[in-house]
């Protein structure tokens, strides 16, 4: 256990020292989410209604954006093949990074969500929720982005190649995320099956994301 | 403790590289990796590390609990340093000794600092501790690397080349570190062209003759 916090902390202690890449994915949010009223329009009522939707989506693009980081930079400066030296299992080494890179992104880009809701117009009463979803749901981003990112190691232009493994596998983190929020906003009910269903799925992908990515990265090293 | 290799074999895109090799090596012996480029040489050392499957033969490492894979007692370095030029010399070097260290057999060996310092100190980095290892040169790189072996304690050495751009003081200072290492029982296999200075020490000619007694 001590190992993967060691691990946890150097990763940290990096992602704090390269800020640039969080400034990357937080600038990125809010240029795809500040588009969107440019592209349809300023009808209050409509941005409202699609602003879930947006802040997922938006969501789930910039943190597509810095999943290659989770590996990268290990396996370009040997310090992966030292790591799976260790007497920690590679599964050990891919959650504590896949954790690392929750905190240091997934999480920052969720606190951001509500204040870029302020520009499509979703209630102030609402945003709680919409921040409870995303925190909820985003460890299956970080986890499940986990794979994408071992399997992609060694290609050239890995990153679109893992937007397209990655965002398949997070349809039903969106679709039941944004349902949290939908539920809530149109008073229907629901909002607390969806929201353990959310649950549910990034849990599963703790458990997953560790052993298929650890898998990947042990062909990568080979 | 004794490494026993036998009848390994390895293959790297299809083709073999290594076919049929025997090694013994016990506490205490040096094994130089010598033989033309593309020998097998790294092939080899990375196929003890783990990171690749043989094809066949089988790895032992006796005197260690059963089970564990040989790995778990190596020290690899490879051609890379892995050095993060973000972190200072210190922080780097703290990090291996958390990640790499079992704190139970390091019990005796003083004061978690008191490692990193020494391992500095020896290798001639302790005046750099704080410098962000961006900044060091790649000797200096280098020496942060090797700087590892001293604050982890892991019984068998994997050097692939290891002196590469070390100035002739720091490669005299690392074949004492090696020597201090068999002397304490430890074993060594190193892939290298330059001659360490080691005094105990056997060689393996790859590429040519594949078995060794």
């Amino acid at each position: 256990m001590s190992q993967l916090w060691a691990l946890l902390k150097r990763d940290l202690r990096l992602a704090v020292r390269e800020g640039g890449a969080l400034g990357t994915a937080l600038g990125f949010y809010l240029v795809v989410v500040a588009m969107l009223p440019f592209g349809m329009g300023p009808d209050l009522n409509l941005l409202a209604r699609v602003a879930s939707g947006v802040l997922w989506v938006g969501l789930l693009l910039a943190a597509l954006l810095s999943l290659p980081r989770i590996f990268d930079a290990d396996l370009e400066d040997g310090s992966l093949e030292v790591l799976a030296t260790g007497a920690v299992p590679l599964e050990g080494v891919v959650a504590a990074k896949a954790f690392a890179h929750w905190l240091t992104t997934a999480i920052p880009l969720a606190l951001m969500a509500p204040v870029l809701g302020l520009l499509l117009n979703l209630d102030i009463a609402v945003q709680p929720v919409l921040l409870a979803s995303m925190l909820g749901g985003s460890p299956a981003v970080s986890f499940l982005g986990a794979i994408g990112a071992a399997l992609t190691l060694r290609g050239r232009r890995g990153g679109l190649l893992i937007a397209l493994l990655v965002l398949p596998l997070c349809v039903p983190t969106l679709i039941f995320g944004v349902s949290v929020v939908s539920a809530v906003v149109l008073g229907t009910g629901g909002a607390q099956a969806s929201f353990l269903i959310l649950l549910a799925i990034s849990i599963a992908s703790l458990a997953i994301g560790p052993v298929a990515a650890a898998a990947a990265l042990r062909i990568q090293l080979g | 403790m004794q490494l026993t290799i036998e009848s390994l074999g390895c293959e790297r895109g299809g083709r073999t590289i290594i076919d049929g090799l025997s090694l013994t090596a016990a506490a205490g012996e040096a094994v130089l990796l010598t033989g033309p480029n593309g020998a097998g040489k790294t092939t080899l050392l990375r196929t003890i590390a783990g990171f690749l499957p043989p094809a066949t033969g089988t790895m032992r490492l006796t005197d260690v609990p059963e089970g564990e894979p040989v790995a778990e007692h190596c020290h690899y370095i490879g051609h890379l340093n892995a050095v993060k030029p973000r972190l200072s010399v210190e922080e780097n070097l703290a990090f291996w000794r958390d990640f790499l260290g079992d704190s139970q057999r390091e019990a005796g060996h003083g004061s978690p600092e008191g490692i990193i310092d020494a391992a500095l100190d020896r290798l001639g980095l302790l005046h750099l501790a704080a410098t962000p290892a961006g900044y060091l040169s790649a000797g200096q790189r280098r020496r942060l690397a090797l700087a590892r072996l001293l604050v982890a304690h892991r019984p068998v050495w994997l050097l692939d080349e290891p002196t590469v751009s070390l100035d002739v003081a720091s490669v005299a200072t690392f074949a004492g570190v090696v020597e201090e290492h068999l002397a304490a029982g430890g074993l060594v296999l190193a892939a290298t062209h330059v001659p360490l200075g080691l005094t105990r020490t056997r060689e393996l000619r790859m590429g040519a003759a594949r078995v060794a007694a």
